[in-house]
């Protein structure tokens, strides 16, 4: 081989051998974490993970049904928010200020508020609601997830939005039809798998969300589905059933964990074909 | 005849009367809808308003009475008297200090990654692979923090950290960064757990600047008998510098705000011991661990610390979209 070759196709051997370590090391690393989740929280799951309510400390048995309701509501009500609000802010980003400055400004604030920590966004909203209001309650915890939820899908909204041809909307608008019934009976219907991936995402996005609602909906012991009192949920439960030594409520929350992240990977994974369905990019 | 086109004059009456009243209504349709939209639009700004007015308005006590003292001050003692002793260098310190850890570990490794997934990978690989690595972004935080408190810790204070406080005892300066004892709680762990957060981020992005690279330019080198590794270095990296910049910045920011992975494993203490094997707290695991049982000045010192981490994160975010915006311009022309 030539001398002169020779050392730099070493080189670049070595460093073609540190780039597959790397990914070797990566994922394994998120294997393990994986692995852990599945090997503590197959334990945990029963039927009586889904029938029954959280136990005291210290006892035996017990599952974690107002967990699970109160997380299912918090996440409905948190999205039943956002969402419409969302959408409506990426269909006047897509379809009436598309060239506008403003437009910029809000995709630019709402890239911020997409990665800002979820901590300050409950911290907002305690002191936007929970002190005003008088105490924690479900509803300033759905209104957290709202605001978590919010940016995702204006994010999507715009994106897919912007993927419908302007064709369709110029036929629309030339056949007489006003602007705002072109954009629900055309774009909408036309980017409408891209808006629910977006719905999905933010599902996703808000399930999995601790730090919001540690002072926001803090948690409940018992069944409550009142919306102005403190509601019971999976993450900040979690949360509390982790750090305590009762080895009962160690295993539930490794359930619960295992529940967590079966949903979100799986909303994650047909949110994914979804899209990759309809529109590959 | 004649009668036909009477008989047509007296129907297009009220056919234009008909036609101006759907007219009107899609009109009010109209005009609401866009309203609704515009309203929509807004609420995106109002809410990053609320978030900084509210913000201000909880940190008020605590900027009035500690003033620039709170950033130098190390102290935290809410139930010292007669007034509380507030100072935010602790946290302050530990969320630098835990992000800067977690970045030199995971940005390297996330580039190697994604010089794998785009130069070195079987086509048929890349998909899964890369799948992969994105699920794993969407992994709940509070999953990845018992994960460090459970199996990580142990497995550092039992093995990774003794042997690093033993190697370096002799070192001068060494030995103060990596002093012992070894225990699970500790910056090195909560960094660790980070570096492993962000990671799928820092592929991800990277991997898609990567793939910005126009073939030709990637071919040319080939072409002059360039190896793998000298098209990699001096053809991909420079020509995705910002964009792989904006992406490390990114990352930064979730690694500065992200809250329950880190409180799980960095103990929570307000003493900056200078070692990275001692315990330690971030803003963000400060406010989990103590908001909800705070009061008065000690909740509004809290208040002031987010405020610290908004101002801190928004920056940062702002640089990364300021880069990633650039990199998206320059693929457009």
């Amino acid at each position: 081989m030539n001398p002169l070759y020779a050392p730099r196709r070493r080189k670049s051997k070595i460093a073609m051998a540190l780039c597959l370590g790397a990914t070797i090391f990566g994922l394994a690393w998120l294997t393990l974490i994986l692995f852990t989740l599945f090997w503590n929280g197959f334990a945990g799951l029963s039927v009586a993970l889904f029938t029954q309510m959280t136990p005291p400390p210290n006892a035996q048995g017990g599952g974690l049904l107002n967990a699970i309701v109160g997380s299912l509501i918090l996440t409905l009500l948190g999205i039943g928010i956002g969402a419409p609000i969302g959408v409506f802010a990426g269909t006047y980003m897509a379809e009436y200020g598309r060239f506008s400055k403003i437009t910029s400004v809000i995709r630019f604030i709402n890239d911020i508020l997409l990665s800002a920590p979820s901590i300050i966004i409950g911290l907002f909203v305690y002191g936007a609601v929970v002190v005003p209001m008088g105490g924690f309650s479900g509803l300033a915890g759905a209104l957290a997830l709202a605001v978590i939820a919010l940016p995702v899908v204006v994010r999507t909204t715009e994106d897919m939005l912007l993927l419908v041809p302007t064709q369709l909307r110029e036929a629309a608008v030339a056949l007489g039809m006003p602007r705002s019934y072109m954009i629900r009976k055309i774009t909408w219907r036309a980017a409408r798998v891209g808006l629910v991936t977006g719905l999905l995402l933010a599902v996703a996005r808000v399930s999995g969300e601790t730090a919001p609602l540690l002072f926001t909906a803090l948690s409940n012991q018992f069944w409550s589905v009142d919306l102005l009192k403190t509601m019971a949920n999976l993450p900040v439960t979690i949360n509390n059933f982790i750090n305590n030594p009762d080895p009962n409520w160690k295993r539930l929350a490794w359930a619960g964990a295992l529940l967590i992240t079966l949903a979100v990977l799986s909303l994650n994974i047909v949110a994914r074909s979804l899209s990759g369905g309809r529109n590959p990019k | 005849m004649t009668d036909m086109i009477l008989q047509e004059g007296a129907a297009a009456a009220p056919t234009n009367v008909w036609r101006a009243k759907a007219l009107a209504s899609f009109k009010v349709g109209d005009s609401v809808f866009k309203l609704l939209a515009q309203i929509a639009a807004a609420t995106v700004l109002l809410v990053l308003g609320g978030i900084i007015i509210s913000l201000i308005i909880g940190a008020w006590p605590a900027i009035s009475t500690y003033g620039v003292d709170f950033l130098t001050t190390q102290r935290w003692a809410p139930n010292a008297r007669p007034n509380p002793v507030l100072g935010g260098l602790g946290p302050i310190y530990g969320t630098l200090v835990s992000s800067l850890i977690a970045l030199l570990i995971a940005v390297p490794v996330g580039l190697g990654i994604s010089i794998f997934l785009t130069e070195l990978c079987p086509q048929w690989l890349r998909r899964p692979v890369g799948v992969a690595v994105e699920l794993l972004a969407g992994i709940p935080s509070i999953i990845y923090g018992m994960w460090g408190f459970f199996v990580l810790g142990p497995m550092l204070a039992d093995t990774i950290e003794p042997a690093i406080v033993d190697a370096v005892a002799d070192i001068p300066i060494l030995n103060v960064i990596f002093a012992g004892p070894a225990s699970n709680l500790s910056l090195f762990n909560a960094s660790l757990v980070l570096a492993i957060m962000i990671l799928p981020f820092v592929t991800a992005i990277s991997r898609d600047v990567f793939n910005t690279v126009p073939p030709v330019l990637k071919e040319a080198a080939y072409g002059l008998g360039c190896t793998t590794w000298e098209v990699v270095r001096r053809v991909v990296i420079p020509y995705t510098r910002v964009g792989v910049i904006g992406g490390v910045m990114l990352a930064l920011g979730r690694a500065l705000g992200e809250t329950m992975a880190v409180t799980f494993v960095i103990g929570n203490s307000f003493r900056i011991t200078g070692s990275i094997f001692g315990p330690g707290t971030t803003i963000s695991a400060a406010i989990a661990s103590e908001f909800a049982e705070s009061r008065d000045l000690h909740q509004s010192a809290l208040i002031l610390l987010g405020l610290l981490l908004f101002v801190l994160t928004f920056f940062v975010l702002a640089a990364a979209r300021l880069m990633l915006m650039r990199l998206e311009r320059k693929q457009g022309i």
